[in-house]
Formats: C-alpha cells, structure tokens, sequence
C-alpha cells in the first residue's frame, strides 16, 4: 500500500517538476508574501505587537485566498487529465486501489506546496525578524501558521480532485475550481456577513453563523490562527465576529477537512468509468 | 489445458443497445487467440469486461481463477490499450519505473525491458517526443512486467512497423511458450492467420466464429476462383467447354465451389492445348472475415 502511494507521489513529482509547477507555486507565495509584508510594515508600530506576529496576521489573510487557488489550480487535471490523456484505463488495470491513487498525487501536491509555503513565509519572516529584534517571539505563531495552510491546501488539493472526477474534462474541471474557490472563499464570507447585518444579533448570528465558519474549511483555518494568536481584536469583519468560537472546534475543523476531502474525493473518482 | 479465461454467457448493453449479447469463450494458458470484428463489434468493450473495467451486466467471467478486476485477477493480468498513451512530461524510462513499482517489482528491470522493445536510446527522453509506434512500444514494454498469465491487447500492432510487428510477434511467441495466455485484436489479417493459434469473430455484439484458420476456411466454404488465360483464338472454345466462366478483360474468370475444385481443374487441364496459363484463389482471410461477420444480419 505505502509503496504504491509512494509510487504515484514520485511520479507526481516529476510532472510537476518537469510541468513548473514547483516553480509557479513558489514565486506565487514568495512574490505575494514579500509584498504584504513591505506593505504590512507600515502600521506596525501602533499596535504594540512584535513584526513577526503582524506579519503572520497578514500572511494569514493572504493564505486564505492563495494557498486555495494554488492547490486547486495543481489538482484540477489530476482525474480529468487522466481520463482526456487516455491514460486511466491502463493505471486502473494495474493492481492499485483509487484512493492509493489519489493519495500519491495527494502526498506529492502538498509536499510542492509545503516547498512554496516555506519559501514565501520564510521570505517574510526573515524582513520581519532582520526589522524586529522582538519578532522572535511571532515563531509560534508562524509555525502554527505554516502547518495549518499545508492542511488547507491539502484540503483544496483533495476537493480539486473530487472536482476533477465529477467534470471529466480538464476544462470543465477548471470552471468547477475557479466556481469554487469564488464560493467558498469570497461569496461565502460576503453573504455571511451579509446575514449576520440583517440578522441584527438574532438566531441565526448566535447559532447558525459559528457552525457555518467551522463548516468553511477556509474560514475554519483563519478563524483558528486568529484565534490562537488572540489576533482577533486586530481583524476585521468575519473574524472579529466570531470571537465566541472556543479554539478547539476551529482546530477540529482544520485537522477533520482533509480527511473528508480526500473521502469525498475518493467517492468520486470512484464512480469514474474509464 | 487449463483455461485461464473463461466466459460464458456475457452480456452488457450500453443505454438499452446490446453491445455484448450471449458472448462465450475461452483462452488456454499458452494459446494466442485473435479477436477480430468490425469498429464498434465489441472488442474492445469485451477487453474492457475482462479487465473489469467496466461491470457486465449479466454472465460469468473467471480471470486466472478470479473475478475481474479484483485485486487478484489484476496482479495477473497485464494489458495494452489502443493507441497507448502516457504523460508526455515523463520520460519512458520514468514511466515503466512507475508501472514496476506499481507491480511490486524490482525498478532495476526497466531498462532491459525498454530495451526488450527497442528503446533503450530514447529511455531518458520525454514521452512527448516519442512517435507513435514508440509510445506502443512503451505499452508493450509494460505488459511484460512481472510475467503476467493473461495478456490482454487492443490493437498492439496499429502504429508499428513491418520489423517491429515481426519482432512483437515474436515476443508473444515466447511468452505463450512460459505459458502465458494471450488475446489479442487486430484488423490486420494477415498477420494474425499466421501468428496466432485461433480466431474469434465478433459481429453486432455477438460471437459469430471461433475456430482455426482451417476450420473456418472450411466452415465457411466460400467458392474457389479461377483464372484462365486463353491461347490467341481458342476463347470461344473455352467458354463453351466451361458454361459458368466470364470473360474480363484479356481472361476469363470462373468460380466453384470447395467439392468441385478439383473436378473442374481436370476439366481445365483437358483443355490443355487452349489454355496458356490458370490461376487458383482460394479464398482470401479477408473473404472468409467478411462471410462470418456479414452473416447475421450485418
């Protein structure tokens, strides 16, 4: 089992590598990372916090949109390529399970995207601390930071694959992603917000909207890392009205996401008739 | 002979048009069997049932002893899909490196067994800059990996060359000698006749002929024709010895069938002093071909 999924991983990798993927997600997060924190630098002084954890606040916000985009944009051909190449029939005669399949490509896509996340946070963070002798003591933030947005991406990597194997074709695919990632990572905030104006502090603020963040895998990582770095006072909008979310269901959310995304992946591409 | 594919009964309909209807057969370890039929007979869906790729709707299929596409069955069976294609980021060698692996085999091999196909000078290149007879040859590379019971293949020969046929061919000549059970199909005709040990005919869905060349030559009886050239002025002669023969062009073209061959050579021999030349054609694969799949209403 492991050797076939590492076997799908290698291969994974070297597409990758050889398709410039590597390389587009790593100038992606370092070009974008080092102009939020030149621009972020600016209000830091007023606000009586160390470089670094700003500019963990604000990478934060960047992830949110970026590291989703990224790993849908890596795993919306990852079915429907094989099936357009006429490359799925042969795999699926060879004695490996779909999910073994889908959990190399998994295994490799998130180790490229762990690549980027290292190299544009730490592109950051080194300005922060070179800026801040206190920023030290943002490396518990920033390390919390890095590993919930591989779980992030993980979690859009196995949705873009589900995704993948419901359209069949890369072009479909793709309008499914970019539909996507709209939904859940800009409309779903702004019809949140929308609700919670109308509402005026009624049921649906006080119950429906705390289940409807931790159901965003999204929102669930940004609500956590705001939250575990009491960063939350700082944030504006959603964030600072979901103050009342304890830790602990935001980061239940962020480690259950891609297990379910690899499921609901799995569920799909099984249903896949090469 | 122990059977390593057996079939009985299979059917499987697309949408509720029939494309498999009744389809029994079988394939014994060490027999290269031919599949042949017309675009859409259902080739190519039946290989796909027996890799259990897609599910049959009614009937039974045993694999090296296993349903298809169980797990058992595919660490058995190996197979080449029409038209192979791979990712054409990967170089060839990168390629059945993934497929080895897959397999549980030793990833040292795949050089020799690029090599085995003629690629070992283009292993390291990408699949992108392969030809199509290249990219077939990558697929046939596969399918030996870990000596595989049953070798399905889908057209293994379209895209090759008349020495790479050669060569494949006689590749699978020594995997059914180790054993191996192999079927195959292929419009080529001419090849299959003289490599393979049976044909099965397949028309609209349905098994119409299983047999050797021989049987089916016999089966089918298709008429024998002759050509008869003439010595200058004795046409006339001749036509009115043999009642059934035309005249086309500068000869004359007669037909009989199987029983009657040899009487009507006597008949012609007797004409010997009119006739400067005679030509016997039996009847062609191809003749033989289009009699069964035309039957039954095609």
């Amino acid at each position: 089992m492991i050797a076939r999924i590492v076997a799908t991983a290698i291969t994974e990798a070297h597409i990758a590598r050889r398709n410039l993927w590597v390389l587009i997600a790593v100038v992606l997060m370092v070009v974008f990372s080092l102009v939020l924190s030149a621009v972020g630098s600016a209000p830091s002084g007023g606000l009586g916090a160390d470089r670094l954890s700003i500019t963990v606040a604000s990478l934060t916000s960047l992830s949110v949109y970026l590291v989703p985009l990224v790993a849908l944009l890596m795993s919306f051909d990852a079915v429907a390529g094989e099936v357009e190449r006429g490359t799925l029939p042969l795999l699926l005669t060879y004695p490996v399970a779909r999910w073994e399949i889908l959990a190399g490509k998994l295994v490799a896509h998130t180790g490229i995207l762990v690549v980027a996340l290292v190299a544009g946070y730490g592109a950051a963070a080194l300005i922060a601390v070179v800026g801040d002798p206190a920023a030290a003591a943002g490396v518990g933030a920033l390390w919390r930071l890095t590993w919930t947005s591989a779980l992030l991406g993980a979690t859009f990597l196995g949705i873009g694959y589900a995704l993948s194997s419901l359209a069949r074709r890369a072009s479909g695919a793709a309008g499914l992603a970019i539909g996507l990632w709209l939904g859940l990572v800009v409309l779903y905030d702004l019809a949140l917000l929308a609700a919670v104006v109308a509402d005026d502090g009624g049921i649906f603020t006080t119950q429906f909207f705390p289940a409807a963040l931790l159901a965003n895998p999204a929102d669930a990582f940004r609500l956590f890392n705001l939250t575990a770095s009491q960063a939350t006072a700082a944030a504006t909008g959603i964030g600072a009205a979901a103050a009342s979310i304890a830790l602990w269901q935001s980061l239940v959310s962020v480690l259950c996401w891609p297990l379910v995304a690899l499921g609901l992946a799995t569920l799909a591409f099984r249903k896949v008739q090469p | 002979m122990t059977s390593t594919l057996t079939i009985s009964h299979l059917t499987k309909s697309f949408g509720g048009v029939k494309a498999l209807s009744d389809v029994s057969l079988h394939v014994a370890a060490g027999e290269r069997v031919a599949l042949l039929g017309h675009n859409g007979a259902g080739k190519s869906t039946l290989m796909k049932v027996i890799l259990g790729l897609i599910a049959a709707d009614s009937g039974e299929i045993s694999v090296c002893g296993a349903a298809p596409g169980g797990a058992a069955a595919r660490a058995k069976v190996a197979y080449l899909p029409e038209n192979a294609t791979f990712h054409s980021a990967l170089t060839g060698l990168e390629q059945i490196t993934y497929y080895l692996r897959l397999r549980g085999e030793n990833t040292s091999e795949a050089m020799a067994l690029l090599e085995k196909v003629g690629l070992g000078h283009a292993a390291k290149r990408r699949i992108g800059t392969y030809s199509k007879g290249m990219r077939q040859r990558v697929g046939l590379a596969q399918t030996l990996i870990g000596h595989p019971d049953l070798l399905v293949l889908d057209e293994p020969t379209s895209g090759l060359d008349p020495v790479s046929r050669r060569d494949f061919y006689a590749l699978l000549d020594r995997l059914a000698a180790e054993g191996a059970a192999i079927l195959l199909s292929s419009h080529a005709l001419t090849e299959v006749e003289a490599r393979t040990d049976r044909l099965l005919i397949l028309s609209g869905g349905q098994m119409v002929a299983t047999g050797s060349l021989p049987d089916l030559r016999r089966e089918a009886a298709l008429p024998v024709a002759m050509h008869v050239t003439a010595r200058k002025g004795y046409d006339a002669d001749i036509l009115a010895a043999l009642p059934n023969a035309i005249r086309v062009g500068g000869a004359l073209h007669l037909t009989c069938s199987q029983e009657d061959k040899l009487g009507t050579l006597a008949q012609i021999s007797g004409l010997k002093n009119k006739v400067t030349d005679i030509d016997v054609i039996p009847p062609s694969l191809e003749d033989i071909y289009s009699h069964f799949s035309r039957r039954d209403g095609q």
